[in-house]
């Protein structure tokens, strides 16, 4: 699914540069769920952004679903995030004038989908995560869990091969982290591929992969028997 | 792009970030409203101006001096200084035949006259006149006609006289046409009424009579009082001025450097100062109104620059979800010549309407002050034209701007 290579990132500070990935060798495969973890700067963000194709390494190689990514144009970056990729991040991102099911529909938009079935699809993914009820409230009118719910369904809405979670309950209290938490379990469930990466251990924990990093290079990376986040619900 | 202009979801996109903050948008887009309503009032109202003037001058043949004798200053072949000048119907042909430029040349005569009829009198300047002048100076009848070619030929006692005159001569309502008027112990037949204009060009006369018919009763010859020479529309006046002052000192055995021989006044000269003041305007309102055009559209570009630093977040949220920078550029542009096109549109409406308010209030009437205001469509569409072109440009830099941020920044937790 997903193949990295000797993977170097650094960023200028002024004269001398910022070495923030030394290193990282990495193998995803289809249906995993795993967690990197590490305290800040210890590069975890970074990693998640050159897979994401937010951000470019230096050296080194990133083969994603059997597709090299390197030397990416702004438009061929933006035409495989859009079809490989699905964002949650932790303040959610959602665009604060647009209701739920139009926030859903914005990937499908890029993707040169007719309205009628890209409020069809943004439908189907907003009933899966029980919001349709919520379809034409705006942002603000939402809980941070429902906000998060929506942008998981927004995440999902252009079918993507690989989730990628930036903290995604990094902004969510305790209850509503495990309600998250047992959604995005249940998708990992239905075959999902998902990458997220957190600090909290109980959180990792509840994947079933966690790769620790530590100044810009994987300490740890073990399998995890996976707690089941239903049962704190 | 077509096929981008004109699917709904575009403007959904523009309509949903554009009335987001309605305040703002709201704001950007007066600046270009005002620009362009200011550039259609003040071209307006300019023209308006313009119409008004060429209306009341309209009448007149504006390339046109007045010539009159006066006394010599120079003693020349044998005369002393000092000798009183007079114009001769002999001089006016020479300078209709040999001044080049010249249309017409007009001789007057005029003296002071009074008039009774029945038991009412008044005082008057009389002109004997040819029907030319009623080409170079419009008369406004009200009843009758000008002295015509016959008259002239048959030396006929008719008047033409003005409605000032009428009043003093004539009961209220009384008919006039046909009637006899008595100027200095002659009976006139009054063959027509005029309506006195607000300008007047010479000096005012209230009664015109055929010009033969002058020269016969008060025994004038070949002299005459004075002469109006027009010049031809691409002919300098003054030029010709000065060749028929030579000329007639020429004629009249004047000292060649005598200024003082000839009186004139040349009302071709005072009228292209009243002009160049009309061009000085116009000129005025094109620069104040496309500078005001181009501030507003600067303000556009500035608030776009503003709601795009706002949107930093959103750009990289929609660029995470696989909008190219194409994308996200075509949308900033399309939503900065939206707006200009639309204030543009605005500000066309309420130019016009302020037009037609003005028209209302001082363009009623003979007497207006500005008659027409109006502003030529192609005037418009070219403003409007210029204002989305600059509109596209000046949402370039946002759009620029946009994209020239990596996603990952702008997606960074603040």
């Amino acid at each position: 699914m997903l193949k990295i290579n000797q993977l170097h990132k650094s960023y200028p500070i002024g004269d001398s540069s910022l070495h923030v990935l030394k290193g990282i060798d990495l193998s995803v495969d289809e249906g995993e769920m795993v967690a990197i973890m590490g305290s800040s700067g210890s590069g975890k963000s970074t990693l998640l952004n050159i897979i994401g194709m937010l951000d470019e390494a230096d050296t080194g190689d990133y083969i994603l679903d059997g597709l090299p990514i390197k030397n990416l144009t702004e438009k061929k970056a933006a035409v495989y995030r859009n079809k490989f990729l699905g964002f949650i991040f932790q303040s959610f991102n959602l665009i604060n004038y647009k209701n739920a099911i139009e926030n859903v529909a914005l990937p499908l938009y890029y993707q040169g989908i007719k309205r009628k079935e890209r409020i069809e699809k943004a439908k189907f993914h907003l009933e899966k995560v029980g919001l349709l009820d919520w379809a034409d409230h705006l942002p603000k009118e939402l809980s941070g869990g429902q906000k998060q719910r929506v942008a998981i369904a927004r995440a999902l809405a252009a079918n993507p091969k690989l989730l990628l979670a930036d903290e995604p309950t990094g902004a969510l209290d305790t209850k509503t982290s495990h309600e998250i938490m047992a959604f995005i379990q249940s998708l990992n469930d239905e075959g999902k591929t998902i990458l997220m990466v957190t600090h909290e251990e109980d959180i990792a924990n509840m994947c079933k992969r966690i790769v620790r990093l530590r100044d810009g290079v994987i300490m740890e990376d073990k399998k995890v028997t996976q707690v089941r986040a239903e049962q704190y619900v | 792009m077509l096929k981008f202009l004109l699917e709904r979801d575009t403007w959904q996109e523009i309509f949903d970030s554009l009335g987001k903050n309605k305040l703002r948008s709201i704001l950007t887009m007066v600046g270009v409203w005002w620009g362009i309503l200011l550039l259609i009032g003040l071209l307006g109202s300019a023209r308006g101006l313009e119409n008004a003037f060429n209306r009341l001058f309209g009448d007149f043949a504006t390339n046109t001096v007045f010539v009159w004798g006066q006394s010599t200053s120079k003693a020349f072949r044998g005369f002393q200084e000092g000798r009183q000048v007079s114009l001769s119907l002999s001089d006016a042909k020479n300078i209709e035949a040999n001044v080049e430029g010249v249309e017409f040349v007009l001789p007057r005569n005029q003296r002071s006259i009074s008039a009774t009829r029945n038991f009412l009198t008044g005082s008057f300047q009389m002109a004997g006149d040819y029907p030319l002048l009623d080409q170079l100076q419009k008369k406004k009848l009200i009843h009758g006609r000008f002295i015509n070619q016959n008259d002239i030929d048959d030396r006929k006692k008719v008047v033409v006289m003005s409605e000032d005159a009428y009043q003093q001569l004539f009961e209220k309502d009384e008919k006039a046409i046909g009637e006899y008027v008595e100027i200095n112990g002659i009976n006139f037949k009054v063959i027509g009424l005029f309506e006195v204009g607000n300008i007047n060009m010479g000096p005012r006369t209230d009664m015109h009579i055929p010009f033969t018919t002058f020269q016969q009763i008060y025994n004038r010859g070949d002299k005459i009082g004075w002469m109006m020479i027009t010049g031809r529309p691409q002919f300098d006046i003054k030029q010709i001025e000065a060749d028929a002052k030579l000329l007639l000192r020429n004629l009249n055995n004047i000292h060649p450097d005598d200024q003082r021989a000839f009186g004139s006044f040349n009302l071709g000269n005072e009228f292209k100062k009243m002009t160049g003041f009309l061009v000085g305007m116009q000129f005025l309102t094109w620069f104040v109104g496309i500078a005001t055009l181009i501030a507003g559209v600067f303000a556009i570009g500035n608030i776009l620059l503003i709601t795009v630093k706002e949107r930093t977040k959103e750009i990289g949220v929609r660029r995470a979800l696989g909008a190219t920078p194409y994308e996200i550029k075509r949308q900033i542009v399309v939503e900065a010549v939206f707006l200009t096109l639309v204030a543009g549109v605005l500000g066309i409406v309420t130019g016009g309407l302020i037009l037609i308010i003005m028209d209302y209030l001082f363009g009623q009437g003979p007497e207006a002050a500005i008659v027409n205001a109006s502003v030529s469509i192609s005037v418009v569409f070219v403003a409007l034209l210029i204002l989305v072109a600059l509109g596209s440009l000046i949402g370039l830099i946002p759009a620029f701007k946009a994209t020239s941020i990596k996603p990952i920044e702008a997606l960074r937790e603040e």
